[in-house]
């Protein structure tokens, strides 16, 4: 009963983000918000932009792509020599090549895969440097890129679909900081730690032992980590860690906040094309596919968990608490594990390999379906209209009329592009897995046994073509080859869909409007609502399904443990 | 290209220097400010000595202590190495996940304990500091019987320890163990002085 609470108060508190940050960062977008332009207008001088000149999209995706270039170097760079930086209390040396080259692409491309232990890894300095920066820059860059392809929409026989610079020094300055920063101080009053001293030696006389607790700048990276949907978390334990994610409040502010930002873009978007109902129905095909995944999997957590019961010793009334945190309860720590493997954040507030089979298989799927519901800051809107571009088309081919979405007509072009940003994370996924279990180096990764095995390797890959980072954490993922082919996984997956939004903004801005009539196919419909879901669900069941059984439906039906 | 170049570089610089430094320095601030007890780690005292942190779990040797959740065996670092939080992967299916239970329970019922779900299983940060109420009054009556205390008084220490749903709906219900021993402990000390 009190679960059903938490959905009401997320509900609500998701509805206030939508009307009101929604507007907000349409208004921040369109140059209307002002007030910090004394900090902005220095940094455009330093860079040498000027603010009011626009980009084609071909401009606005180079400068995109090379300062997600350098913003990879400089996390890389800033990994290889932690040991003679500063904030290094634990003299950590430097991070190896492999690794540093897994972890810089994935707090650049908004992945926030981890194959680190946090607290034995990353000195202070790297830590809020390198990845917390990025935790900022990759979402900002997100977000800029769904607000570039959604201008494409609005504007009528435009070169140019705004300034990348301008773009994610806005979305940085007046979205990102000032909710960060007072969240931040939330997570801290709970209880996470916020301190540049490092680890303590405590020793209990009371009970005669000893411990040396990691400590560092948590609190207001954990913020950021998930007001941005990067997920990638100072602890290795992430948020099942006290110290990131201290109480059932904290809990509760770090699925809202990984839920905010996406659940507004979808009223920016219907506000900037003039048309609130067409965000209305985008948000509606995202709530309903959301909330049936919350649904089921939490039906799933609430059940025992198989090998405890089969130890045939305690009864487990609260559901399967193995890897759980007792102050969470399994209920919530599914709602924000839902959360946030549907959003592209990947944190979690528990064990994910130790969810019953079918808890796990709402995880993997929910990061099947194309990360869209509602998706990471930018990349679930801009994947969304991906496949609502498909899913006009699919309705065109119905009824034998070319396809019109917002007033543009959807022509070859814009449905290969949309179709190659649909199909890239699937074949992504498909073929590296398909590697991994063919080579030995793959193959020695997982650390369970059976279909469990399969599943973990699956998810690894799934996680980071979505740039999800979440892990079904049983792979033992810090080798040469995961490290290699992940950071492969994590780039295609992010960069190859971008580059088609960018390229369909810049021809959809380019295009003029065409007069709505009779024969008009609505978009802001509950009939448009299930043929988009249907679409996502087709496209995502095709691709994924024999896979799946392989996986947790194959486990979910065999008898006795392995 | 290359003013592209010059542009993202000097940007880093620029995030780096606010986003990254400026950002955590402020942070630190204003937590050392305002909450300065839980920003440095939320650390317990008896006295001067500090005995723990409320928010990450210690391991307690039974019966004269309660005891938290099964996870000290599964940490992975040295002694006076830092503790690395993050739990064994076990899948749902696991055999030794099974073992693991079983060994569990039988070294509970030894003490005279009846397991419980959130005594037999291992959490998710392997620090995690609370039990269950449930698993705290299991423990009731073996506590009682090791430090020579009534029943009724150890369960009234324990009810008096157990924390609700966060503003009535969050989580779960829970009993911080250092808390409850730290209860256990002062009252004993009380009494014999």
């Amino acid at each position: 009963m009190s679960y059903f609470w938490v959905i009401v108060a997320l509900v609500l508190v998701l509805g206030i983000a939508w009307r009101f940050l929604g507007s907000y960062m349409e208004a921040v977008f369109a140059g209307r918000v002002r007030y910090l332009a004394w900090a902005e207008r220095p940094v455009y001088r330093l860079i040498g932009v000027d603010p009011d000149v626009e980009q084609p999209w071909q401009r606005y995706a180079g400068a995109l792509i090379v300062f997600s270039g350098m913003a990879l170097l400089f996390t890389y760079a800033i990994q290889r020599l932690q040991g003679s930086l500063p904030l290094n209390p634990q003299h950590l040396g430097a991070v190896p090549p492999a690794l540093a080259w897994n972890t810089a692409v994935s707090f650049t491309t908004n992945t926030n895969w981890q194959n680190y232990a946090g607290e034995t890894t990353m000195s202070y300095f790297s830590q809020m440097a390198a990845l917390t920066v990025q935790q900022f820059v990759s979402a900002a860059v997100g977000i800029a890129v769904a607000i570039a392809l959604v201008r494409g929409f609005a504007r009528r026989n435009s070169p140019t679909i705004g300034n990348f610079w301008v773009d994610i020094v806005r979305c940085t300055l007046y979205v990102l900081l000032p909710i960060a920063f007072a969240a931040g101080f939330v997570f801290v009053g709970e209880g996470a730690v916020q301190t540049l001293a490092g680890p303590v030696t405590v020793h209990d006389f009371l009970n005669s032992t000893t411990q040396v607790i990691a400590r560092g700048p948590v609190g207001f990276m954990e913020s950021i980590k998930q007001l941005g949907t990067n997920g990638g978390g100072f602890f290795n334990a992430n948020g099942s860690d006290p110290f990131e994610d201290p109480s059932a409040l904290t809990n509760f502010l770090s699925f809202a906040l990984i839920l905010s930002i996406p659940v507004a873009l979808t009223y920016t978007f219907g506000k900037m094309v003039g048309n609130r109902r067409q965000g209305v129905a985008l948000l509606a095909a995202m709530a309903i596919l959301f909330g049936a995944w919350v649904g089921f999997s939490s039906y799933a957590e609430h059940q025992p968990n198989p090998a405890v019961a089969a130890a045939h010793v305690v009864s487990q009334p609260q559901g399967n608490m193995v890897g759980k945190e007792v102050r969470f309860g399994p209920m919530q720590t599914t709602l924000y594990d839902i959360a946030s493997t549907q959003t592209s954040t990947g944190s979690v507030s528990g064990a994910n390999d130790s969810f019953t089979p079918i808890g796990g298989f709402g995880l993997l799927t929910g990061m099947m379906l194309g990360e869209v519901t509602p998706g990471g800051v930018g990349s679930g809107l801009y994947t969304i209209l991906l496949f609502a571009i498909v899913a006009v088309f699919i309705g065109g081919l119905m009824i034998g009329r070319t396809p019109e979405y917002l007033g543009k007509k959807i022509q070859a072009k814009e449905v290969k592009l949309a179709s190659f940003g649909v199909l890239v994370m699937p074949l992504t996924v498909l073929i590296l897995t398909g590697i991994a279990v063919s080579v030995h180096a793959g193959r020695a990764g997982p650390s369970n046994a059976g279909p469990h095995a399969f599943t973990e390797i699956l998810y690894a890959f799934t996680s980071q073509a979505n740039n999800n980072g979440s892990a079904f954490a049983g792979l033992s993922g810090d080798t040469p080859f995961y490290n290699i082919l992940g950071g492969v996984a994590m780039l295609l997956g992010r960069f190859a869909i971008i580059v088609p939004c960018l390229a369909l903004g810049g021809t959809l801005a380019a295009k003029g409007a065409v007069a709505e009539n009779l024969g008009t196919f609505r978009t802001d419909t509950p009939l448009f609502v299930g043929l988009l879901i249907g679409v996502i669900l087709i496209v995502g069941g095709l691709t994924f399904f024999p896979a799946v059984s392989l996986g947790p439906i194959a486990e979910q039906l065999s008898k006795g443990l392995f | 290209m290359l003013a592209n170049l010059r542009r993202s570089f000097l940007l880093s610089l620029v995030f780096l220097a606010f986003l990254g430094l400026a950002y955590g320095y402020a942070g630190t601030g204003v937590s050392m400010l305002f909450f300065r007890h839980q920003a440095e780690g939320s650390f317990v005292k008896d006295g001067q000595a500090v005995v723990g942190s409320a928010e990450i779990e210690q391991a307690w040797a039974g019966p004269k202590w309660f005891q938290g959740r099964p996870d000290a065996s599964l940490l992975t670092n040295k002694p006076n190495q830092v503790v690395v939080s993050g739990t064994q992967q076990w899948g749902p299916r696991s055999k030794a996940l099974e073992r693991f239970v079983a060994a569990q329970a039988s070294r509970l019922e030894k003490e005279g304990i009846k397991p419980t779900n959130s005594l037999v299983t291992n959490s998710g940060s392997l620090v995690d500091p609370d039990i269950s109420p449930a698993g705290a009054y299991a423990q009731v009556d073996a506590v009682a019987k090791a430090n020579h205390l009534p029943v009724a008084t150890v369960r009234a220490l324990v009810a008096s320890h157990v924390h609700g749903r966060e503003l009535g709906f969050l989580g779960a219900p829970y009993v911080n163990v250092l808390e409850l021993n730290m209860a256990l402990y002062s009252f004993e000390h009380h009494l014999h002085r």
